[in-house]
């Protein structure tokens, strides 16, 4: 059993604070959202707030000497899980700063040279806005489109590849649909052509193995709040063999080689490092959990309902996400039919938007199923009852949805709907 | 988001959900809305010999607002004359639901569905 230190004497146990919440709160399934900081991260977390408080840039005495010593231990768990020098390691405010430093701050530094980025259409919105900003100062952008599956095609990335390009960004795993994209082969294309390769690893760390060295990943993002550790920290790897200099985003003291000015937050710094730890060690058997759960729950599903389909590639992908689209029914609404759980919509319904999932709009899938996909994301605190209570909740208000839905009625009387003339408004 | 317990009610209990022969005289049909939009709303009116909109019946793919929407029209029209039922205003359904503004489009859509269907009742009868 895990227990969550506290020194005042009321130890209360991990599982008794969880269960006591989970009688009247949902079923927590978005776990591409955030994950819950775990208690072990927080018990090695806890001594830095009080007790070893002092700034880790401190080199005049021992308040600051035991702060750094916690941090350096971090950063080599950090490194550790994507197999880097921990001199390579930069501490940050979470994945988005760690992709703006990397985009913003390498195509800056070889501006001079270079003027040419790539990147994919269905990467995160930090990595898309980061190189919108840079294409208003000048800078080419190539926005890669996906395969069906959700992948990157490696003979169009090799096509747009220039003499001029200074960086590839591609995502290690779809914050949406999962995939996994194949990080090898673009590291080795990148190499070739002598251009650096950044990887937003949010998603990816913790979950599939990562090895900067075999990948020639030259910069890689981490963050903290999706891998258990704590909301407000992540990670920039830099590489420091063949170097990769970037220009700064922020000015100020110079800590973390320059390239990420201001004091280390040592608790949360503390916290990732715990949380990679954690992750490396227990990353094969808790896979191998997911996927059966990731199994179950899917055949659960496909044995009450027809129409329904999986976002992404099926073999490619983490078995902590599932993306899935149910035929003639609306995201919102069902949505609000399974209050019990707590999940993500690709639909439009959900944002102030009215266009769907612009990932799910990449991958070619139609705006009808694109209006009815749900993000389901599985974790490490999600059990087989859980899933088995969601997989019934689903299943019933699809089924109650689909009997109110004109467009089920016409699919029943085989009418094809993508025949109708509709009155777009 | 959070919505009124009227328009919940009527997401929960969704009324006059189904539908009636479309071959039939005194039923009019009324399909609006697109899939790609993230709605369609299917209402139908059976209209008796004095003008009277005896029944109505709808189905609707589309946000929980759109479901309440057309089902709370459902409830209007019913007993309502045509003439009745063409002066039933969008801003009337919106209000009764207290939709938020990005759902004003799913009242809009309710009235252009009872609109239609008076539309394709009056076609079959003229």
């Amino acid at each position: 059993m895990l227990v969550i230190g506290l020194d005042n004497g009321h130890e209360k146990t991990y599982m008794d604070s969880m269960s006591a919440k989970h009688d009247q709160k949902p079923i927590y399934l978005d776990y591409q959202a955030t994950t819950p900081t775990d208690p072990r991260v927080v018990d090695a977390m806890m001594p830095y707030f009080h007790e070893h408080f002092g700034n880790p840039h401190s080199r005049n005495h021992p308040y600051g000497w035991e702060a750094e010593e916690a941090i350096e231990k971090a950063r080599e768990q950090v490194a550790h899980i994507i197999n880097a020098n921990p001199k390579e390691i930069i501490f940050t405010s979470g994945a988005t700063e760690s992709n703006n430093i990397a985009i913003k701050g390498v195509a800056k530094f070889y501006q001079e040279r270079k003027n040419h980025i790539i990147t994919c259409v269905t990467e995160h919105k930090c990595v898309l806005e980061s190189c919108r900003h840079l294409s208003q100062d000048g800078f080419d952008i190539t926005y890669l489109p996906v395969q069906e599956n959700g992948l990157i095609d490696l003979d169009e990335l090799r096509k747009a590849i220039t003499d001029k390009t200074a960086l590839i960004s591609i995502m290690g795993v779809h914050n949406e649909i999962g995939v996994i994209q194949p990080l090898k082969e673009i590291g080795a294309l990148a190499r070739e052509h002598k251009v650096f390769f950044h990887s937003d690893c949010a998603q990816a760390v913790g979950k599939i193995p990562l090895d900067v060295q075999e990948m020639n990943i030259d910069l890689m993002s981490i963050s903290g709040h999706k891998i258990y550790g704590p909301k407000g920290v992540g990670a920039l790897f830099v590489r420091r063999k063949p170097r990769v200099r970037l220009a700064p985003m922020m000015s100020g003291g110079g800590q973390e080689r320059g390239m990420r000015s201001g004091t280390l937050p040592t608790p949360l710094c503390v916290g990732l490092g715990e949380a990679c730890a954690i992750c490396e060690k227990e990353m094969a058997k808790e896979n191998e959990r997911l996927h059966s759960l990731h199994n179950q729950f899917i055949a659960d599903i496909k044995s009450e309902l027809s129409d329904v389909y999986i976002n992404g590639d099926t073999t490619h992908r983490i078995p902590g996400n599932i993306n899935i689209s149910f035929a003639y029914v609306e995201g919102e609404s069902l949505m609000m039919g399974i209050k019990d759980l707590s999940l993500s919509s690709g639909s439009a319904c959900t944002s102030a938007s009215l266009e769907p999932s612009y990932v799910l709009r990449a991958l070619g899938v139609d705006e009808e199923l694109a209006h009815t996909s749900l993000r389901i994301g599985l974790g490490r605190f999600t059990t087989k009852e859980q899933l088995k209570k969601a997989a019934q909740s689903i299943v019933s208000s699809v089924q109650k949805l689909r009997e109110m839905s004109p467009l089920w009625e016409m699919a029943q009387e085989g009418i094809d709907i993508s025949k109708i003339e509709w009155a777009h408004h | 988001m959070s919505y009124s317990d009227q328009l919940l009610d009527h997401y929960e209990k969704p009324r006059n959900i189904g539908s009636m022969d479309k071959q039939d005289k005194n039923v009019g049909t009324g399909l609006v809305g697109a899939p790609a939009c993230g709605d369609v709303m299917k209402l139908q009116i059976k209209v008796n010999e004095k003008g009277v909109i005896e029944d109505a019946k709808f189905k609707t793919f589309g946000c929980g607002s759109a479901i309440a929407s057309s089902s709370l029209v459902t409830e209007w029209v019913k007993g309502k004359t045509i003439d009745e039922a063409m002066a039933i205003k969008n801003t009337q359904i919106a209000e009764h639901l207290a939709l938020p503004p990005v759902k004003i489009h799913c009242s809009i859509l309710a009235e252009d569905a009872v609109k239609a269907a008076i539309k394709d009742y009056q076609d079959k009868n003229a």
